[in-house]
């Protein structure tokens, strides 16, 4: 972003402020995850930076909090880790499957009132969360699976199918569909050439689409609290009563341990999506 | 030229366009089997029940079935002067049934909502059936009238009459804070009960500066990380993309610690000399809390369609327009800000409605001004257990919705939308 030398004063001043108005912004979107980092092992109960702290005194930092996590009596985070974990896998897993398909007849030119029915199937994505949330519960206690894990994986299925519908639909617009007519042609059948020639194509778009859906699941908070029980809670409703009752720095441990999953998350996202353009042929 | 002798046929004898037009159907019903399942799912579990929210927030069938005889008898009745007899002896034998069935208090609790001071009465009347003091035989208006004087007030029968209709649109009127008065019109409840105006003008007030401050703070990144070379942009992009996958009550705890009284903001204003060490500005808990934390969570969605937008655009173009004359500000506003558009809007409509149906951040850190709509919906489905009203208030936020995508399609088209 090097300015050729004739730019006027004023412009390159402008392209500073510019640059300026950007860092500040980047320091306003990252900044706040790393407050959570150093807070978390502190040895004191205060959620602020202690003397010793500051000073980096090795005294000053401790895993307390992250033990109290793991050990402390009466911890609701085993409990609601593994039921986040079972939830968000079944959920991930139904969006992924009934998603792809779907996205597989979308794609197709021949879908009839394709709009319309385009439109039904992301409105969960766009009808505001409270409103979904309203709906599903009216189902999901009709059907008498409130308190349940099941309940909870429907909703969340419901919540996630769009993504993957959209990031599948979006991948397959770049697909070759001769390959299938040329796997046809020598004979295979649909559903062996899905599962040998469409699904290693478009497995990137669909990796990352029930990225999207486990994380929608993982983090999801709105309808969960309609829909469990005392023992189908999550991490997001213990983080949710947690802040809201008092700000302890057990919660803090449990962040960190969530924006650690989050890079994860990150990296093999982007890394699925390079893949993917790699494989649609878009090169930048 | 005969169409006869001139149709293609197929191998099979059968006219080529007929196959044709055999395969096309086949294909679209491959096709619309694929989309199937989801769909099935999706109506079933979703649409519906949206369509039962509707039945559930006008539904005011209880009342109706409690009082079956009665409205049948009142239909007569021209509400102007007492009801006749008919209406009296109706009302008790409906009454006694519910006294039977020990549901007497539901009508009691229901017809009081519609006019205060039914409680006391229909308590009355119970306990001289309980006793069996009425007399069948008797007139029952005159044994019901003397029992209060409120049974010989025709504005009464009015309020039981207005309740026979089996629909109500009373819970959209309660949301509006309104509500429909003795005469059958619609009047305003008392100023100081008008709380649902004021949580709709926060709410819109909410989403609409987020997605101001969201634009103002997204734009310039976003056309940073579309001008910058492949190297420093990837790496740029980790800024944006890394709080977009992480969890958002992280997000917000990470805020509840860094705008407290003794928080970092705070110790940084200090440190500068904003502001003195004993006079540290609540931050959290009131609308600058809600604006910061909410614009830093939205933000991602702000920059991602922007910046699949303007990664579309071609550098020369803002260099021909530089060439043809126009200063770099001139070229920017008439060549390359238009060809954004498509990325505001759709920046601005995701954000708009992610934080209009948003609560959970606002509960957190905003305080008293922090309930929204959404709070409100949420605390009747599980505190009050109105439903009816939690979904009259969530149809209402949904039309609103709608009506944005509205307009929004009006201005720039839904097909415009680019999303990552």
């Amino acid at each position: 972003m090097a300015l050729p030398k004739y730019t006027e004063t004023r412009y390159r001043v402008w392209h500073y402020f510019y640059l300026g108005i950007c860092t500040f912004v980047f320091f306003f979107l990252i900044a706040p995850l790393f407050v959570i980092f150093p807070l978390s092992f502190n040895a004191e109960e205060f959620l602020v930076f202690s003397e010793g702290m500051k000073r980096l005194d090795p005294d000053a930092f401790s895993l307390r909090w992250y033990e109290d996590m793991i050990y402390g009596t009466k911890n609701p985070w085993g409990l609601a880790a593994k039921n986040s974990f079972i939830i968000a896998i079944f959920a991930t897993l139904g969006s992924v499957i009934l998603g792809t398909v779907a996205a597989l007849g979308l794609s197709s030119r021949h879908m009839p009132y394709k709009g319309l029915i385009m439109a039904t199937l992301i409105s969960p994505m766009i009808v505001p969360l409270i409103i979904s949330g309203v709906a599903i519960f009216f189902f999901i206690a009709k059907v008498g699976l409130a308190a349940t894990h099941l309940g909870i994986v429907i909703a969340h299925i419901i919540l996630g199918t769009p993504f993957v519908v959209i990031t599948v639909t979006a991948t397959l617009s770049g697909f070759d569909h001769s390959v299938t007519r040329a796997a046809a042609s020598l004979g295979s059948n649909p559903v062996n050439t899905f599962m040998k020639i469409t699904l290693p194509l478009i497995l990137p778009g669909v990796i990352s689409g029930g990225l999207f859906a486990f994380v929608t699941s993982f983090d999801e908070v709105v309808v969960v609290l309609f829909l469990a029980g005392l023992d189908n809670t999550t991490i997001p409703i213990q983080m949710w009563t947690g802040l809201r009752e008092q700000l302890s720095p057990t919660i803090l441990a449990v962040a960190t341990c969530l924006i650690v999953l989050s890079v994860l998350i990150l990296v093999s996202a982007e890394l699925l999506r390079r893949r993917s353009e790699r494989l649609r042929g878009i090169n930048r | 030229m005969s169409s006869e002798t001139n149709k293609i046929l197929t191998t099979d004898g059968i006219p080529l366009e007929e196959s044709l037009k055999k395969a096309e159907r086949k294909n679209k019903i491959k096709a619309f089997l694929l989309v199937c399942p989801l769909l099935l799912f999706l109506i079933i579990t979703y649409v519906f029940p949206i369509g039962e929210m509707f039945t559930r927030s006008i539904d005011d069938k209880m009342i109706t079935n409690m009082l079956p005889n009665t409205f049948k008898s009142m239909e007569s009745w021209d509400g102007q002067d007492m009801p006749e007899e008919s209406v009296f002896e109706n009302f008790y034998i409906d009454f006694k049934k519910l006294v039977e069935n020990k549901e007497h208090g539901k009508l009691a609790q229901r017809l009081n909502k519609e006019k205060n001071g039914f409680n006391t009465i229909l308590k009355k009347l119970f306990r001289q059936i309980q006793r069996n003091k009425i007399d069948e035989s008797g007139s029952f208006k005159e044994q019901i009238t003397s029992l209060h004087k409120r049974f010989n007030n025709v504005e009464y029968w009015r309020a039981i009459k207005r309740t026979a209709p089996p629909y109500t649109m009373a819970k959209y009127l309660k949301g509006m804070d309104l509500f429909i008065d003795e005469n059958g019109g619609i009047a305003q409840v008392e100023e100081d009960r008008r709380i649902h105006r004021i949580l709709w003008l926060r709410t819109l007030e909410i989403a609409f500066f987020v997605t101001v401050f969201c634009f103002l703070m997204g734009y310039p990144i976003a056309h940073l990380l579309a001008t910058l070379p492949m190297k420093y942009s990837n790496l740029l992009m980790i800024c944006v993309l890394l709080p977009f996958w992480t969890s958002l009550l992280v997000r917000t705890a990470s805020w509840m610690i860094l705008l407290q009284q003794q928080g970092i903001v705070n110790d940084f204003f200090v440190m500068i000399g904003l502001v003195s060490d004993d006079n540290r500005p609540e931050m959290m808990y009131n609308k600058v809390g809600t604006y910061v934390a909410m614009t830093q969570i939205l933000l991602p969605f702000m920059v991602l369609p922007l910046y699949s937008v303007m990664k579309t655009i071609s550098p020369s173009l803002m260099r021909a327009g530089k060439s043809l004359g126009g200063t770099p500000f001139v070229a920017f506003w008439k060549v390359y800000f238009p060809l954004t558009i498509p990325g505001i809007g759709a920046g601005c409509l995701l954000v708009f409605i992610l934080a209009i149906g948003y609560y959970i951040t606002p509960a957190l850190v905003g305080g008293a001004s922090g309930t929204l709509i959404s709070n409100q919906i949420a605390y009747h489905m599980k505190t009050t257990l109105d439903w009816s009203f939690a979904s009259a208030m969530g149809l209402m936020l949904l039309t609103g919705v709608l009506v944005v995508y509205w307009i929004y399609n009006k201005l720039v088209g839904v097909d415009n939308i680019k999303l990552g």
